[in-house]
């Protein structure tokens, strides 16, 4: 383990020489993450000069919204800086026979295709996550204790977890696809669903829209568990939920891992 | 080694009306472009699909905020016609979305492979539009599933459908807005004549077209923002950028939201931006090419 811990401070420093000896393009992408989730944040502040709060006495209002809001930022950071970059290289990697190269080496090849990469710029949106929250918080109906702030970074960590377990089991699909771009494309929209409080699916469609992303594919719990830590007093169900999300996570890590090995098995090497 | 000329060129070429030579070349630019679009059609239907997920969570969302709100409408849109509204946008971005194409403008600068037009008898602009025309033709030909299901599935969410001119307008204003966007885009990638990049200047022309075209809320959302001056709010400056005419304007002209005189208005204040717009892409081109320089193979 603490090889590996080294081999990514390794690829990190790398990657973070690489960002620093480009600063001006390092400046751009990070402005370029930001631009875009200024244009949310304003469609937000819009929905909100319309509407006291997001579906009727769900209680998302203003400033749990927000939370909720900066908490996702933090979350799709940390995934979009750690992970997204490396699984991004795969698909050509695949196609031109690149990843035998990878095969080849004394180390885990999922860990060498998910995480060899870094992409700092990826953390400006965390920092303006942090930020949101930092607002938001003071003004919560229910001040989270000192309980929420330590499962808080946990539920964050399933969260990552859960979206890492996406990525992997895309990346998984692209080895037996031989090239797909369209699975990236099918990540975001997917990740989509998460961007919303839970309770806005509702109705005939909705309920069960909202199983199937609860329990099938566990992307509503990766924003709105932590959310909710925070945003809610953490009691009942609100222990449920945390305990869903952690096994979710583990689920997700699991059954990703049984995927790629499984897809790995199957790979043809694209190189002569 | 024999003495006889061979004629570089049929007589033919000499005889046929230029104009319908022009036209056969065209026409041979875009049966090409076609092919080049069908290789990777599996991989263009699934992503063709899976363009309508976001209106799922955006449909959820508004009737979220309207069960919340006491309010019959927000800016004139009730609940349904926010989402035939998004719909709609799906269906003009459809027309003026060019992907690739200020990009792919400015690398074949970079990359000096743009010099072939310079010494072809093929005009670059009209290459690029009729590949557009292609790529678009392909697109409808694949996407028109998926659109004609979603549409059927979400049409009780549209009100009645307009009388026929509205019709009329509806269909040139989408037709516009494809040119608006093509020349838009073009324009902006001719600037790689003079800046080596313009990755950053798309950035941010996307930015804007994001927030001003109407792609994420209805223009008329924004009348409650005043600009500062007098009587005149953000909504009603952005009519008269070009942004609007790109997403929201058909889709508001199909939902009855600006008719009669303002309708008309608003469609001569399309074409004038189109006839700009393309006017400033020949004028990029010419000045452009004439700066250019490109060494070696």
């Amino acid at each position: 383990m603490s090889r590996y811990l080294a081999i990514f401070r390794t690829f990190a420093r790398a990657c973070l020489v690489r960002d620093m000896t480009f600063r001006a393009n390092f400046l751009l992408e990070c402005l370029t993450s930001l631009g875009w989730m200024s244009m949310n944040l304003a469609f937000y502040l819009l929905v909100f000069t319309f509407t006291p709060e997001i579906g009727a006495g769900s209680g998302w209002t203003k400033a749990p919204f927000f939370a909720f809001v900066g908490t996702g930022l933090i979350v799709n950071s940390i995934v979009q800086a750690l992970f997204m970059p490396s699984a991004e290289e795969l698909t050509e990697m695949v196609r031109t026979g690149g990843l035998d190269a990878v095969l080849v080496q004394p180390l885990d090849a999922q860990f060498l295709v998910s995480m060899h990469r870094v992409d700092f710029s990826s953390f400006a949106n965390g920092l303006v996550g942090v930020g949101l929250v930092a607002w938001a918080v003071p003004r919560l109906e229910h001040a989270p204790g000192p309980i929420a702030w330590l499962v808080y970074p946990l539920t964050i960590l399933c969260g990552v977890a859960i979206l890492y377990g996406l990525v992997i089991m895309l990346a998984a699909a692209t080895i037996l696809m031989g090239r797909n771009q369209s699975l990236y494309d099918f990540w975001f929209y997917l990740t989509n669903f998460s961007r919303y409080p839970a309770e806005i699916y509702a109705g005939p469609w909705g309920g069960p829209l909202r199983a199937v992303c609860t329990f099938v594919i566990p992307i509503l719990l990766v924003v709105n568990v932590p959310a909710r830590v925070l945003a809610r007093p953490l009691a009942g169900e609100a222990w449920w939920a945390v305990v869903t999300a952690l096994l979710a996570a583990c689920a997700s890590l699991a059954v990703s891992r049984a995927v790629f090995q499984a897809a790995l098995a199957r790979y043809r090497s694209a190189s002569s | 080694m024999s003495g006889r000329s061979v004629p570089l060129e049929p007589d033919r070429h000499v005889a046929s009306p230029r104009l319908l030579e022009g036209l056969r070349v065209w026409c041979t630019m875009l049966a090409i472009c076609l092919e080049e679009r069908l290789v990777y059609r599996g991989d263009f239907l699934l992503g063709t699909a899976m363009r309508f997920l976001p209106i799922v969570t955006q449909i959820f969302l508004w009737t979220a905020v309207f069960s919340a709100t006491s309010r019959a409408d927000i800016a004139g849109y009730t609940r349904d016609d926010v989402v035939a509204y998004y719909l709609l946008t799906m269906l003009t971005r459809a027309f003026s979305s060019m992907p690739g194409l200020a990009g792919g403008i400015a690398r074949s600068i970079r990359d000096g492979s743009i010099k072939k037009f310079l010494v072809q008898p093929v005009d670059f602009i009209g290459f690029l539009l009729a590949a557009r025309v292609a790529h678009k033709l392909v697109y409808y030909a694949v996407a028109i599933v998926p659109f004609a299901a979603v549409f059927l599935l979400c049409r009780g969410y549209f009100p009645p459908p307009p009388d026929a001119p509205t019709v009329l307008v509806f269909l040139a204003s989408l037709v516009l807005a494809f040119l608006l966007g093509f020349f838009m885009e073009a324009t902006l990638g001719m600037l790689g004549f003079w800046v080596l990049e313009v990755s950053s200047i798309v950035f941010g022309y996307m930015l804007v077209q994001y927030l001003l075209s109407g792609h994420m809320f209805p223009i008329d959302m924004l009348a409650g923002i005043p600009t500062g001056i007098p009587g005149v709010n953000v909504a009603d400056l952005v009519q008269w950028l070009p942004f609007g005419y790109t997403a929201y304007f058909p889709a508001a002209v199909w939902l009855g939201k600006i008719e009669g005189e303002e309708l008309f208005r608003a469609l001569a204040v399309e074409v004038g931006w189109v006839v700009v717009m393309a006017i400033a892409c020949r004028a990029a081109w010419h000045r452009g090419t004439r700066r250019y320089g490109a060494f070696g193979g």
